[in-house]
């Protein structure tokens, strides 16, 4: 492993599941400088030209591979914004694990803005998973990812969004452009506490006939925690979309959802549903029949939620 | 094991009071399945609740020989602290949980507060087997709308099974179910009533099949207990009168 101390290695543990190097290729960023690089036959990681970030190329075919890209900041006060674009080529089949981690205990804010492009080959399939963790005693954990994607004909990207603890502020948005027959499914799970904020945005465009978006963001608002969630699937072909918010609302957290559906074609076929309230009464009552205390009962039902 | 003392339970809405139960009490001793019932809006389910703790009622006492064999007044007990205590619960309306899986929801069951020991996924499989569902197809399905009436319920039974309560009580098993999973839960009850050995069970029922099962039969009507007695006897006299 690469010289770490505890905190970068628990950091480092939290956003990409990992204890060591990883097998395949990687790339470690700590306070903006790569510590560990390496491509491996089918997937090249090098530095942009403009040494602003990164440029992962994914050869074609390339089946069941990982690329982990984690990036931590330990340093307070440190500001970065970086671009990572990824080239995966037709037919491939890979799982990208990204993610934040930020310890800040100086009086100055941490920010890492984090700008990903995905060029999705045709019927390439891409799983990105991509966590978010803050901690430290300081107020200054900012973390704000842009996410765009451009999905080829017959591709399918899945995400995984996660930010379950500690990031004081942030603001996510995500950007697709989906061509003939592909597919997007986006899964968000987030936790909020404190005075935290958190602002998640979706514009999702099915350009495409066929196409298909599925967008399920489950989240809990806990103290003083504020949310929002801002969706807009646009139709402009015969297409799928549908998207789904649920919150659970703890203390005085609050949560906006301001889903949107754009439909611009007749066989534009557009759902969206949302829930925001607090943890059902007869939840807990049942929970309580099996023997929890009602604390019990109720971090058993968000760990559930948000799992 | 369980009795009830003058319990009355109101509700007052825009200052006017209804009384839901008026004065009920009753006995339940080791190794009895009792079976109330009686008209929609009777009672019964609140009553039901009342045992749970899920409510509280506005008068009288509740005793209950607990695990460790002492008489004691649980009407102040909580719900946490009468499932603790050896009572079990089965909703009418099983509740269902976005995320929480049937893995999740019956390991909880089966834990015991003093043993936090691991559940094995065996003990589960074999709670799923009790009620007729495939473990392996449900282990890790959502205990939520995905899963149909009978399904939940039987998800719902089994939670409860798990507990191998001193006392379960089920208000309404078969509401909700389809005749088919209806024959599968006679089958399940016969199965508690033979294995009852000291411990007790309080169904909520209308349905006569259950009632044969029944060692006595309590009719409550209108917040108060009408009739009761034997089984047999019990259900000669309500269908003589329903003639």
């Amino acid at each position: 492993m690469m010289d770490l101390d505890q905190i970068e290695a628990d950091l480092l543990k939290e956003v990409a599941n990992i204890n060591s190097i990883p097998d395949g290729a990687y790339n470690f960023r700590l306070n903006g400088k790569s510590i560990g690089r390496k491509s491996s036959n089918n997937i090249k990681v090098e530095s942009r030209p403009s040494g602003d970030g990164l440029k992962i190329t994914i050869a074609p075919k390339t089946i069941s591979e990982v690329v982990h890209i984690p990036v931590i900041i330990n340093a307070s006060g440190y500001k970065e914004t970086v671009y990572n674009d990824f080239y995966i080529g037709e037919d491939a089949e890979v799982t990208i694990v990204a993610g934040c981690g930020i310890y800040n205990c100086g009086t100055d804010d941490s920010i890492h803005d984090g700008i990903h492009r995905f060029y999705i080959g045709k019927n390439a399939r891409i799983k990105y998973i991509e966590k978010h963790y803050g901690a430290g005693p300081s107020k200054g954990k900012i973390l704000n990812p842009t996410t765009e994607l451009f999905l080829e004909e017959g591709s399918y990207a899945e995400l995984e969004m996660e930010q379950i603890k500690g990031v004081d502020s942030t603001v996510r948005t995500t950007k697709a452009e989906l061509r003939q027959g592909s597919q997007i499914l986006i899964n968000e799970k987030l936790f909020t506490h404190g005075r935290q904020s958190a602002t998640s945005k979706y514009e999702i465009n099915l350009l495409e006939d066929n196409t298909s978006a599925n967008i399920i963001s489950r989240s809990v608002a806990r103290d003083i925690s504020r949310q929002q969630f801002e969706s807009n699937i646009i139709g402009l072909a015969k297409c799928k979309g549908h998207s789904e918010c649920d919150a659970i609302l703890m203390d005085n957290g609050s949560v906006l959802a301001l889903p949107a559906l754009d439909a611009r074609n007749l066989d534009a076929e557009l759902i969206h549903e949302a829930a925001i309230g607090k943890i059902a009464g007869e939840q807990l009552t049942k929970l309580m029949t099996l023997g929890l205390s009602r604390e019990q009962a109720e971090s058993q039902i968000v760990n559930g939620f948000l799992k | 094991m369980l009795e009830l003392k003058n319990i009355k339970y109101s509700i007052i809405d825009k200052k006017h009071k209804t009384d839901i139960i008026k004065d009920i009490s009753l006995h339940i001793k080791p190794g009895e399945l009792i079976v109330i019932t009686g008209p929609n809006g009777s009672g019964k389910s609140t009553l039901a609740e009342i045992i749970a703790g899920i409510k509280k009622p506005s008068s009288g006492h509740i005793f209950f020989t607990s695990k460790s064999s002492k008489k004691q007044d649980i009407t102040n007990l909580s719900i946490t602290e009468r499932a603790r205590q050896g009572i079990s619960y089965s909703f009418q309306q099983p509740v269902r949980f976005k995320g929480v899986t049937v893995r999740d929801l019956l390991q909880v069951a089966l834990t015991s507060e003093e043993a936090l020991v691991a559940i094995d996924d065996l003990a589960i499989a074999k709670l799923l087997k009790d009620v007729g569902l495939e473990p392996v197809e449900y282990l890790d399905r959502e205990v939520d709308s995905s899963l149909s009436g009978g399904e939940l319920k039987r998800i719902e039974i089994a939670s409860v099974l798990a507990r191998q309560a001193k006392l379960t009580v089920f208000d309404e098993p078969e509401a909700g179910i389809d005749i088919w999973s209806f024959d599968n839960l006679i089958k399940i009850f016969r199965k508690m009533r033979k294995d009852i050995k000291d411990s007790s069970i309080v169904v909520i029922s209308h349905q006569r099949k259950i009632m044969e099962i029944a060692d006595k039969i309590i009719l409550i009507d209108n917040g108060k207990i009408a009739k009761t007695g034997p089984a047999d006897k019990m259900l000669r006299e309500i269908e003589g009168k329903n003639k």
